[in-house]
């Protein structure tokens, strides 16, 4: 049998309920692995007590044949989702003391589903980062590194912390949130899944806001499958949530048929941006033919906008950060610096509260808003934003899918673009277009760059299409076939 | 519109020109918060009215609540203004301890209501429309106690997030009355539809006063806005000390300074505010956990048809179909429980009497604006708690108009009523003050006084008629009030002229 | 547009994010950087093009007027920096 930390989430619900070992030795195994991984400083808070206790559960529902659709299965939990009880960071100094009296309405699911929680994983704080190196506790170190180098290479991020987990096998899958690409870029940097599902499908209810109008929950997870049955776990109407759509959850599970017969798939022009590596291209071309072979109709489309995503977006969510993060002001929960008046309390709080990256956003965003520059640049942004949205509808009349690259390169090493953020922006230039019209987009391990690092391709659907961008992930999956794992270096 | 009557200050120059403008701050009647499930009841426990969302805990959301915008829209018609069939809540943001996201949720440039129309009586009689130029929907502040402890402020959150409609009037108001009968007459709409209690005291109807000053005809000045105006009298009194100072400050040779100001009740003065020196930039922006309100004609008909008479249309039905006097009617429907109770009044009467109400009602309204009125202000009750109620009071006026106690009995027996809760008719009868109407009673009685004063019977035949009120008197005092002094009169009449 | 000192010090304020003397000019340099980046989007005719105010096309949802959340001081409190007597305290505010 191989190894409990090996399964798949699929296949570890089937042996729970097959009783071949049990969510408490399930539970252990994971509980270990995490353990043994702290080198890689993925998780913020380890929650083992609560683990064995919800694992306990799991298998007296086991046993009295009351399993819910993912009883025993141990998860990590990105920490910006909101658990009661267990303190929520965000990976910022300024919530570093907080504990929630309440639970996200996602992470709230998951239990309801019968899911385990192993602990709250690190991720750039606030959500605000493309390598995990933003956060006030320390990078996280994606479990890949090139054979026969002992360089650091960063997860990605935001959900850096989610991915390594998830990649290194010490949690069968973990929460992910997405807002320009925080789900699919770690998932393509640490060879995993990840699903980024439309916007509003999942609750945003308890999870730590960055850019309110982009932020997505999603799973990420080893397989498509795996990924097909957390989804479906974690999305529904939340009348919590003004943003949360009232739409009937698919069984995403059935819509793996394997079959892409005459489905139309896009080739955007534009994702072939200047300098892209060449073996990006190599397996954007590749992932483009495994899809023709089964049976698909490829047809190259335009998105001309595709250049100005990222600078729209680097008006938006800035400009909602900086009024999201206000409520970080010393005077309810989180960090308090004390001042001589409340001026001095408000600025200190939050100058050392806050890193450096979430500062800038901050500034950025307030500038932006500020008088006489909203035009220019806020409403701008929102404006071209129609037009983005509008270029997808466009694509979606002609294709079913779109097939893009997830990031325009393997991991880089630490600190490589810690001194250019417009250098580290540019990491999310495939994935940012489709946050900002809201679309579903999910990253697909695809093969290996000339280096031995992971490399992923996107899929992008029309809004609420999840089912045909996991089915066609479901092929891609297949004909990639891919294997390869991470060397357990932090075993040594 | 009626043009404003530039009410003119003298100043050393010559003279000024007052402007104001009102932004009323109304908090919407309601069970539960604006974007919460939390309550709105007034005086609790701090921080026992909040929830997750209204203390702005990370990752918290507003839903909208349905009623609120329900009473948005009341509002709005119920002073004549355009519905906006989609408006947007913006994000309005700054820091203040008692403001705990860092923002405010208002409307900005897309409010739910636009231009309306208040018309307001002056005491001269005259009559001024006040334009509406906007209403929209906000969030509440929390409350910041600075006297509890020497060197803290205390923070309450049960305030945040009730919801309030700020009304903001176009610059037509000249004068500190014109500003105090707008008020009032917004917080009688207000009332008569349900959607603010008006209750000033609690702070349920806050103002704002934007003032300025210019030479008639000139451009307008610039304006300062005074806050923390909480009555009528307060309104008034801000009003003439600010454009007093701006007067006395522009004809020294120094410039307005646009700022806001703080009205201190204690002194009747406004002073500068510190707190509010750093220049605002509020960085306005849709709010991206909400989605635009949007309303469909029918939603908006359905209120429409729902909505109760207003005081404007119930002045001139009392005017018009009960034949009241103009300034009664205005007195009656001030406040909307006044007019309640004087239309039960009115309704209980016609019932006992069988009369039409257009004989009875001016009659019924001298009761109540001279009778009931004066005795509940001078013990500064209001019409709540009247110790009479309208049919108890009805059961008086019965009596008084079908002849069982005369006119002066009745104002007797009013007071006794309102001194003890007592029916009239119980008064009546243990008191004896029914009316002798009986013709064989009357006649003994005018024999007697005929008999026992010869020589004012004299001076009456000698051609001194009016001392047939010296008869009339000693009769009623004899009869202590009872007799009908009509018929006495006849009779007298009759016996004297033998 | 290049962002000056001055404007670092202005939006550092409204943020109420404390800004050290000797970090502005870098935060300036910086911040000009990303500007310059956006500023691309100049380059796009937006005229007539409406600004999206969200990607959801559904109407705003609408609670019923219950009371349904409150009577929760301790949780209300329970992460506050200083609390006293059911109140959040501060540093006084002088109005």
């Amino acid at each position: 049998m191989t190894s409990l930390t090996d399964l798949t989430l699929a296949e570890a619900r089937d042996g729970l309920r097959a009783k071949k070992f049990s969510a408490a030795e399930l539970a252990r195994a994971h509980v270990d692995a995490m353990i043994a991984a702290r080198p890689l400083n993925a998780f913020i808070s380890e929650t083992p007590v609560i683990a064995k206790a919800m694992a306990d559960e799991s298998d007296k529902r086991i046993a009295r044949g009351d399993a819910r659709p993912l009883e025993g299965l141990p998860l990590a939990i990105k920490d910006l989702f909101c658990t009661k009880g267990v303190r929520t960071t965000a990976a910022s100094h300024i919530l570093e003391p907080f504990v929630p009296t309440y639970e996200s309405t996602v992470t709230q699911k998951l239990w309801n589903d019968g899911a385990v929680m192993l602990g709250k994983v690190n991720l750039d704080e606030f959500a605000m980062g493309s390598s995990n190196e933003t956060s006030y506790f320390g990078p996280v170190e994606n479990p890949w590194r090139k054979p026969g180098d002992n360089k650091s290479r960063v997860p990605g991020g935001s959900s850096g912390g989610s991915a390594a987990a998830v990649s290194a096998r010490f949690a069968l899958a973990a929460t992910g949130t997405d807002t320009g690409g925080s789900i699919r870029q770690p998932a393509a940097f640490c060879g995993i899944v990840g699903i980024k599902p439309t916007y509003g499908r999942c609750s945003r209810f308890g999870i730590v806001a960055f850019a309110s109008s982009l932020d997505q929950a999603g799973p990420m997870t080893r397989t498509v499958k795996d990924a097909a049955i957390m989804l479906r776990s974690m999305c529904g109407f939340d009348p919590k949530d003004s943003t949360s759509v009232d739409m009937a959850v698919p069984d995403f599970e059935k819509a793996l048929t394997g079959n892409i017969r005459g489905l139309k798939v896009g080739i955007p022009e534009e994702y072939r941006v200047d300098g892209m590596p060449k073996e990006i291209e190599a397996i954007w071309t590749k992932g483009a033919e495994w899809l023709k072979a089964a049976g698909a109709i490829l047809k190259p489309v335009k998105l001309p906008l595709t250049k100005y995503a990222l600078p729209t977006y680097y008006i938006v969510a800035p400009a909602e950060c900086s009024s999201n993060l206000a409520r970080y002001d010393g005077v309810r929960f989180g960090l308090r610096e004390k001042g001589e008046d409340l001026t001095a309390m408000y600025e200190g709080t939050r100058a050392s509260g806050f890193g450096r990256e979430v500062r800038r956003r901050i500034l950025i965003g307030t500038y932006v808003l500020s008088a006489g520059y909203y035009d220019a640049y806020y409403l701008k942004a929102q404006r071209v934003r129609t037009l983005i949205a509008r270029d997808f509808e466009n694509a979606f009349k002609e294709v079913d899918v779109l097939l893009t690259p997830t990031a325009p390169s393997s991991a880089f090493a630490r600190g490589e673009k810690t001194a250019d953020p417009i250098a580290m922006y540019l990491n999310d230039v495939f994935t940012v277009p489709a946050s900002l019209a809201g679309l579903p987009g999910i990253s697909v391990p695809a093969g290996l760059s000339s280096d031995g690092l992971p490399l992923g391709l996107q899929l992008i659907g029309r809004a609420y299409d999840e089912e045909t961008v996991l089915r066609t992930a479901g092929v891609l999956e297949q004909a990639a076939n891919f294997t390869a794992k991470p060397q357990t270096w932090w075993k040594q | 519109m009626t043009a404003p009557t530039p009410a003119l200050l003298k100043g050393a120059t010559g003279d000024w020109e007052l402007i104001i403008g009102l932004e009323v701050h109304a908090q919407v009647t309601s069970n539960s918060k604006l974007f919460s499930g939390a309550s709105t009841e007034f005086g609790a426990e701090p921080n026992t009215q909040v929830s997750l969302i209204d203390a702005a805990f990370p990752g918290m959301l507003p839903v909208i609540n349905a009623f609120v915008v329900e009473q948005a829209v009341r509002t709005g018609l119920g002073l004549n203004a355009q519905i906006n069939l989609r408006s947007v809540f913006d994000r309005k943001n700054y820091f203040y301890p008692d403001l705990p996201a860092g923002y405010q949720i208002s409307q900005y440039k897309q409010p739910i209501v636009g231009e309306g129309i208040v018309t307001v009586e002056l005491r001269d009689g005259s009559v001024r429309e006040v334009g509406i130029e906007r209403l929209h929907l906000e969030q509440d502040a929390g409350k910041s106690l600075h006297d509890q402890h020497p060197k803290l402020t205390y923070v309450d959150l049960n305030r945040a997030g009730v919801a309030l409609m700020e009304i903001v009037s176009k610059p037509d108001l000249r004068s500190g009355e014109e500003a105090g009968e707008y008020v009032k007459k917004l917080r009688t709409i207000l009332r008569y539809l349900g959607t603010c209690d008006g209750n000033m005291e609690q702070g349920s109807l806050r103002c704002d006063v934007n003032v300025s000053v210019r030479k008639p005809g000139a451009p307008l000045g610039t304006r300062c806005e005074i806050k923390n105006v909480n009555s009528v009298r307060f309104l008034q009194q801000a009003v003439d000390f600010e454009s007093r100072r701006q007067i006395e400050e522009l004809e020294a040779g120094r410039a307005i300074k646009q700022e806001t100001r703080l009205y201190d009740a204690n002194t009747g003065e406004t002073r500068s505010m510190r707190s509010k020196e750093e220049a605002h930039d509020y960085r306005y922006f849709p709010d991206p956990d909400l989605l635009p309100l949007e309303l469909t004609p029918d939603f908006v008909a359905r209120i429409k048809a729902s909505l109760p008479e207003l005081p404007d249309a119930k002045a001139a039905r009392l005017e018009k179909e009960l034949g009241i006097a103009p300034y009664q009617a205005r007195v009656l429907v001030m406040e909307k429980e006044s007019a309640d109770y004087f239309e039960a009044f009115v309704a209980a009467v016609q019932k006992r009497t069988g009369k039409a109400q257009k004989d009875i009602g001016q009659d019924c309204a001298n009761v109540v604006v001279t009778e009931l009125f004066g005795a509940l202000n001078k013990d500064s009750k209001s019409i709540e708690s009247s110790p009479i109620s309208p049919t108890a009071l009805a059961g008086l006026q019965a009596l008084k108009m079908d002849g069982t106690i005369s006119g002066p009995t009745a104002k007797k027996v009013f007071e006794e009523m309102y001194a003890t809760g007592k029916d009239a008719s119980a008064i009546v009868e243990e008191k004896g003050l029914r009316q002798v109407s009986d013709t064989g009673a009357l006649e003994a009685m005018v024999d007697k006084v005929i008999t026992e004063n010869p020589k004012q019977v004299e001076q009456f035949r000698g051609g001194k008629e009016t001392v047939i009120t010296f008869f009339v008197g000693q009769i009623m005092k004899a009869s202590r009030g009872t007799a009908n002094p009509a018929m006495v009169t006849e009779l007298l009449k009759k016996k004297l002229a033998k | 547009m290049a962002l000056d000192k001055a404007t670092v010090t202005k939006i550092a304020r409204l943020a109420r994010v404390r800004v050290a003397e000797s970090d502005k000019d870098g935060l300036a340099g910086e911040l000009s950087g990303i500007l310059a980046f956006i500023e691309q989007l100049n380059e796009i005719d937006t005229k007539g093009v409406e600004p999206m105010t969200s990607v959801v096309a559904m109407p705003l949802p609408r609670r019923e007027d219950k009371v349904t959340d409150g009577g929760k001081q301790d949780d209300i409190l329970a992460n506050a920096p200083e609390k006293t007597a059911g109140f959040f305290t501060i540093p006084k505010v002088i109005e």
